[in-house]
C-alpha cells in the first residue's frame, strides 16, 4: 500500500515520508521474521538516514513532481514479466520455516553450532558478519567508500578562498523559528549519539555492529546540521576530517587483515591475532567493526554536507 | 609471501585508494597509483605461472574452510582475465597524468585515482573470487567506481550518460542478486564449487530456472549484449579519454568471464545448454548485435561513438564463440577477450591523444591529422586493421579460432555472416582513414602537433602487441587453451 501511495503521490515531501514509513514497515517485517539484526540496520537505513538525504536532495530539486510526458508501457511489461518470474520461482521453494530446507541443512549448523567456540561472541550474526565472512563485509565498506568518493568527486565544490559574505540575519530568523525543535534535539543528540556507541561496541552481543552505529551516529551530526545551520555544523567537525576519517576506517579494516597476513596466517585470519584464538577473535572483531563504523558514519556526513553545501552556495549566489 | 599472492592481487589497490587521499598531490599520486598497478601487474604474472605450473589454486580468506568461509580460487581462466586487466589498467593509467591536465580539474585528480584503483579492485575481486556473493559485492565496487567515473567526463552530457549506465547497471545488480538469492535458497550454499555440486540434485526445479534466467539476464546487462546495450555508447562517449580505454578493454571482459563462470562451472553445461534454448537464442543475438551495432557504427558521427558501437559488435563475437559450446568455441571467446583488450585500450588512447591535442573527437575534426599526428593515426589504423582481422593482427587470430570453432561445429551459416560482419567493420574503419588521410586540414586551424611521448609510449606498446601476438601466439593461444579445456574438463 505504502509503495502505491510512494508512486502515485507527486508532492515528494510526503514522498520522503513514505518512504520513513516503509521503511519501518519492513523492519518490523524483518522482526517478524526473526532477523533482528537486518531489521535494526533496514530500521536505521531505510527509515533513518535514506530520508534525511533525500530531503537534503529535495531541497536542491524543488518539491513536486515534473508531470509525465509519456506512458511507460514497455517498462510495465518488463516489470510485469519480471515479476511473474519471481513468482513462478517461487512455486517449487521450501516451504516457509520448514527445517528441511535446504538453507537449514548445509551451511547454517555449523555457524548454530560451532561459532560459540569457534569465535566466541554469542551474536552469530555478528560472527558470520565479522568472522566467516569478514572479506564480504570488507567488501561492502569499500562499496560505501567509493560511493562517498563518487559523490566527492561529482558534489565538491572548488575550495572557498575566502568566506562569503551573507547576510546572517535572515538565516538567524529561519532558524528561530524551529525553537521548539532546537530545544528537543539539543537534549536528544547526545542520546543518540551515546546510543550510536552503545550499537557499535555492543555488536558483539545484541544486534547491531558497526553499519548501524556509524549511521545512528551520521543521523544525530546530519540532525544537528539540518537545525543549526551547517557553517555551525562545520565549525565543530570539518569535511576533511571526516575525508580523513573514511580512508582511516577502510584501512584499519584491511589492516587488520595485513597484520594477519604478517602473522603467519590468511587474511582477515583473526586467530593468529593473540595468543588465545578467542581472544584473537574477539579483538579483530573490535577493531574491524570500529572501522566500518568510522567510514559509514564520515561517508554518510560527507555526503549530506555536500548536497547540503551545494544549497547554500546556490541561496548564495542568488542573493548576490 | 608467495602462498598469499591471490589476496594481494586483490587487497593493494583497495589499500591504495584510500591512501591516495593522504598524498593528495596530483603528480605524487599518479606515480604512486602507477606504481600499484604495477604490481598488481607482476602479480597476475606470478599467479598465471603458478597456475599453469601447478593448476588451480585455492586460498581460504579468514582461514575458515570453504563452504563457511570465503574462497579465492584461481584456474587459469581467472589468471587470464587478471593478467588483462592488470596489465591494461597499468598501461592506459600511465597516459592518464597527461591527459587529465586537459580533461578534469586539478582538485579532482586525487579522487580520479582513487576511483581508479577501486575500479581495478572491483574486477580483480570479482575475477578471483569463488563464492557467488563475493562476486556480487565486488560487482557493487566497479560498478559504483565505473559510473563516477563516467560521470567524470568533461562533457555535460556524461552525467546523464553515467545515470542511464546506474540505472541499467543497477538493474543488472539486482536481477544478478535476486539469483544469488534463490541460488542460496535453493542449495544452502554460496561457494561455486559446492553450488555445483549441490545443484545437481535440485537442478530441475523451477526455482533453479528462475535464478538462473535472473543471472543470466543480470550479467547480459553488464555485458551489454545487443538488446540490453544502450547504455554504452553514450557511456564510453562521454566519459574522460582514459576511463574510456580502461573501461572499453575491461569492464565488458569481466561480465563475459562472469557468464562463462555461472554457465560452465556453477549451473554447468548440461543445464545451460541443453535443457534451456540457449545456444541458438545467444547465437542468434551475437549475430544480430555484429549486424545492428556495426551499421550504427557506420554512420556515427563522433568517433567514439564509433568505436563504442564497435565494441557492441565484439561482444557479438564473444557470445557467438561461447554458444557454440565447443571446447574451441570457448577458446576463441578467450582469445578475443584477450585481444578485443588490446586493439580497443589502444584505439581508445590514440583517441585519448586526439582529444588531448585538439579537445574533440568529431569525425570532421579529423581532417588532415594524418599527416599532423603520424604516430596516432598510424596506431589508429593499425589497431583498426586489427578490429577488421587482417592477418598479422590479433584480430585475425580470434577470427580464426571463432571460424574454425564455427565449421567444426558445423554452422555454416553462422560463419558466412561472421565474415559479411567483419566487412562492416572494414566500413566504418575506412570512413576515419579516409577523413585523417585525404581530406585537407581544417583551414584556419593552427597546426596540430603530435601527441607528447606519455602518450604514445602506452599507444604503441599496445599496437605492437596487436602485431606481436597476431604472429606470435604461442602464449595467448595455450592459455586460452588451457582454460577452456579445463572448463570442459570440469564438467564434462
Amino acid at each position: 500500500m505504502i509503495a502505491i501511495a510512494i508512486v502515485r503521490t507527486k508532492d515528494l515531501l510526503a514522498v520522503v515520508m513514505l518512504t520513513g514509513i516503509y521503511g519501518l514497515l519492513s523492519a518490523s517485517f524483518f522482526v517478524v521474521l526473526d532477523a533482528v539484526d537486518v531489521a535494526f540496520t533496514e530500521a536505521s537505513v531505510g527509515a533513518g538516514i535514506s530520508g534525511l538525504l533525500m530531503l537534503a536532495a529535495i531541497t536542491m530539486t524543488g518539491r513536486t513532481e515534473a508531470p509525465k510526458r509519456h506512458k511507460p508501457l514497455l517498462a510495465l511489461l518488463v516489470v510485469l514479466i519480471t515479476g511473474g518470474m519471481l513468482i513462478y520461482g517461487t512455486l517449487d521453494m521450501p516451504y516457509f520455516g520448514s527445517f528441511d530446507a535446504p538453507v537449514h541443512q548445509h551451511v547454517a549448523p555449523r555457524y548454530i553450532n560451532d561459532s560459540m567456540q569457534e569465535v566466541g561472541v554469542p551474536n552469530i550474526v555478528t560472527s558470520v558478519l565479522a568472522s566467516y565472512r569478514a572479506f564480504d563485509t570488507l567488501g561492502e565498506v569499500a562499496v560505501i567508500f567509493t560511493a562517498g568518493i563518487g559523490v566527492l568527486s561529482l558534489l565538491a565544490l572548488p575550495q572557498r578562498r575566502k568566506p562569503y559574505l551573507v547576510d546572517e540575519s535572515g538565516k538567524e530568523q529561519m532558524y528561530k523559528q524551529h525553537i521548539v525543535l532546537r530545544v528537543i534535539s539539543k537534549a536528544l543528540i547526545p542520546i543518540i549519539l551515546l546510543f550510536a556507541l552503545y550499537v557499535q561496541f555492543h555488536g558483539d552481543f545484541g544486534p547491531g555492529g558497526g553499519f548501524q552505529a556509524g549511521v545512528i551516529f551520521a543521523a544525530a551530526i546530519i540532525l544537528y546540521a539540518m537545525l543549526f545551520g551547517l557553517d555551525n555544523a562545520k565549525r565543530v567537525f570539518s569535511l576533511s576530517l571526516f575525508q580523513l576519517l573514511a580512508a582511516i576506517g577502510l584501512l584499519l579494516y584491511a589492516s587488520v587483515g595485513v597484520v594477519s597476513l604478517f602473522n603467519g596466517g590468511n587474511f582477515l585470519d583473526y586467530n593468529v591475532l593473540a595468543d588465545d584464538p578467542i581472544a584473537g577473535q574477539h579483538l579483530g572483531i573490535l577493531l574491524i567493526e570500529l572501522g566500518v563504523g568510522c567510514t559509514v558514519a564520515s561517508v554518510m556526513i560527507i555526503i549530506f554536507f555536500n548536497f547540503a553545501g551545494r544549497r547554500e552556495a546556490q541561496q548564495n549566489g542568488e542573493e548576490r | 609471501m608467495l602462498a598469499h599472492l591471490p589476496i594481494l592481487q586483490v587487497i593493494v589497490p583497495l589499500m591504495a585508494a584510500p591512501l591516495c587521499w593522504f598524498l593528495d598531490r596530483s603528480k605524487l599520486v599518479w606515480l604512486f597509483a602507477l606504481l600499484v598497478c604495477g604490481f598488481s601487474c607482476l602479480t597476475s604474472i606470478a599467479l598465471l605461472q603458478q597456475v599453469m605450473s601447478s593448476g588451480t589454486i585455492i586460498y581460504q580468506l579468514g582461514g575458515w574452510d570453504a563452504p563457511w568461509g570465503i574462497e579465492y580460487r584461481i584456474d587459469e581462466l581467472n589468471a587470464l582475465l587478471l593478467l588483462i586487466i592488470s596489465t591494461i589498467g597499468t598501461i592506459v593509467l600511465f597516459a592518464a597524468q597527461t591527459s587529465l591536465q586537459k580533461e578534469l580539474p586539478k582538485e579532482r585528480h586525487t579522487l580520479f585515482y582513487s576511483l581508479y584503483l577501486l575500479s581495478l579492485t572491483g574486477m580483480f575481486g570479482i575475477v578471483a573470487t569463488g563464492d557467488v556473493f563475493n562476486v556480487f559485492v565486488f560487482l557493487e565496487i566497479s560498478s559504483l567506481s565505473g559510473y563516477a567515473l563516467i560521470a567524470l567526463g568533461k562533457d555535460r552530457r556524461a552525467l546523464w550518460a553515467a545515470y542511464q549506465y546506474l540505472i541499467m547497471g543497477t538493474i543488472g545488480a539486482t536481477f544478478i542478486l535476486i539469483g544469488i538469492g534463490l541460488l542460496y535458497q535453493m542449495t544452502g550454499t554460496l561457494n561455486m564449487d559446492d553450488l555445483a555440486n549441490r545443484l545437481a540434485e535440485v537442478n530441475q526445479t523451477r526455482t533453479v530456472f528462475a535464478a538462473f534466467a535472473f543471472l543470466i539476464v543480470g550479467v547480459c546487462l553488464k555485458l551489454a549484449l545487443f538488446p540490453l546495450h544502450l547504455w554504452l555508447p553514450n557511456a564510453y562517449a562521454y566519459a574522460p579519454s582514459i576511463v574510456t580505454a580502461f573501461l572499453a578493454a575491461t569492464a565488458t571482459k569481466v561480465a563475459v568471464y562472469l557468464l562463462i563462470r555461472f554457465t560452465y562451472t556453477v549451473f554447468g553445461i548440461e543445464l545451460s545448454f541443453s535443457i534451456l534454448p540457449l545456444q541458438n537464442l545467444f547465437i542468434v543475438l551475437g549475430l544480430v548485435g555484429i549486424f545492428a551495432a556495426s551499421t550504427a557504427a557506420i554512420y556515427k558521427t563522433n568517433v567514439k561513438h564509433i568505436f563504442a558501437y564497435s565494441s557492441i559488435a565484439q561482444v557479438g563475437y564473444m557470445i557467438i564463440g561461447y554458444a557454440i559450446n565447443t571446447s574451441t568455441g570457448l577458446m576463441a571467446t578467450l582469445l578475443h577477450l584477450f585481444n578485443h583488450a588490446l586493439m580497443k585500450s589502444a584505439l581508445f588512447l590514440a583517441l585519448g591523444a586526439v582529444m588531448y591535442r585538439i579537445g574533440s573527437v568529431q569525425l570532421s575534426q579529423f581532417q588532415g591529422l594524418g599527416r599532423q599526428m603520424p604516430l596516432t593515426m598510424a596506431a589508429i589504423v593499425i589497431g583498426g586493421l586489427s578490429l577488421i582481422g587482417v592477418p598479422l593482427t590479433v584480430g585475425f587470430i580470434s577470427k580464426w579460432y571463432l571460424l574454425l570453432a564455427t565449421i567444426e561445429a558445423g554452422m555454416w551459416p553462422v560463419a558466412v555472416l561472421v565474415l559479411l560482419g567483419s566487412l562492416l567493420a572494414v566500413l566504418y574503419i575506412w570512413r576515419i582513414v579516409e577523413t585523417a588521410y585525404f581530406k585537407p586540414p581544417l583551414p584556419g586551424r593552427e597546426p596540430v602537433k603530435e601527441a607528447p611521448w606519455t602518450f604514445l609510449a602506452p599507444i604503441w606498446i599496445l599496437v605492437l602487441a596487436n602485431i606481436y601476438f597476431g604472429i606470435d601466439t604461442r602464449l595467448s593461444v595455450q592459455v586460452a587453451q588451457a582454460a577452456s579445456q579445463s572448463l570442459f574438463g570440469i564438467n564434462p
